[in-house]
């Protein structure tokens, strides 16, 4: 048997004027493929990527953000979001998308994936993984 | 490349997806199936439209398995199993259906 791998994919960017966040997006998607035991962190700026009403037409390039909805149906169903980071940034949970998932085991019952935790936690979580993946 | 069809011309990739989504039409899927030796009817539209709706809302298209279980929940287990899906698509059922949807290359199909 394989051995199943903790892995956290941290994302610590603004999501456009860099190629970080949907590059990391589609890496977490493609490394689903892998069934190891996933979740992601959204820190400093990255908070910002799960944020509402998104609008990147004045930029030029394309509005990702919905993707983040599939994560589920992809059985990513833990996106930590440090505390600390929304309210450096005048945030609340309330500005950011309400992402689910269904829980296979409590027949596909609806459940948010966003956890908002304080930063002691968060290191504490990041500190039980095998692997960190940094974008 | 580029796709020569009724006067009309549609670009695509290395791989034959098509460039522009917004170009797609009917016309351009039936005539990719047909050079894959495929006809396409309802079930088959079913799948590619099920594709195109995924899209919409989340602009991706999705990984073979996350297509499969998805149209297990829409349309029951009886559509929503491989075996299904590849006697429609038997170049593996996201990357064709998506293909003649007019969509890019599915994301996770490794």
């Amino acid at each position: 048997m394989p051995t199943v791998k903790k892995m956290m994919y941290v994302n610590r960017r603004a999501p456009h004027g860099t190629g970080y966040a949907l590059e990391g997006l589609e890496v977490v998607l493609i490394g689903t493929a892998f069934e190891q035991e996933v979740c992601m962190a959204f820190i400093g700026d990255g908070v910002y990527q799960i944020m509402q009403g998104q609008d990147t037409r004045a930029a030029g390039m394309k509005n990702f953000s919905p993707t983040y909805k599939a994560l589920g149906d992809y059985d990513v169903t833990r996106l930590y979001v440090e505390q600390e980071s929304l309210s450096e940034r005048g945030l609340s949970v309330d500005d950011l998308m309400p992402l689910t998932y269904e829980d296979e085991d409590d027949d596909w019952a609806e459940k948010p994936s966003v956890q908002v935790i304080v930063r002691k936690e968060l290191s504490q979580i990041m500190a039980a993984q095998d692997v960190l993946f940094n974008f | 490349m580029a796709i020569e069809l009724n006067g009309k011309t549609y670009e695509t990739d290395e791989e034959g997806y098509l460039a522009d989504l917004s170009q797609w039409d009917e016309e351009v899927a039936n005539h990719m199936a047909s050079e894959d030796d495929c006809e396409l009817g309802d079930e088959h539209w079913e799948v590619i439209n099920f594709l195109r709706e995924y899209y919409e809302e989340y602009q991706i298209a999705p990984a073979v398995r996350i297509l499969t279980k998805a149209i297990g929940k829409k349309m029951g287990k009886d559509k929503g199993n491989s075996k299904y899906l590849y006697s429609l698509f038997p170049y593996g059922p996201a990357k064709q259906a998506c293909k003649y949807g007019g969509l890019p290359k599915p994301t996770g199909c490794v």
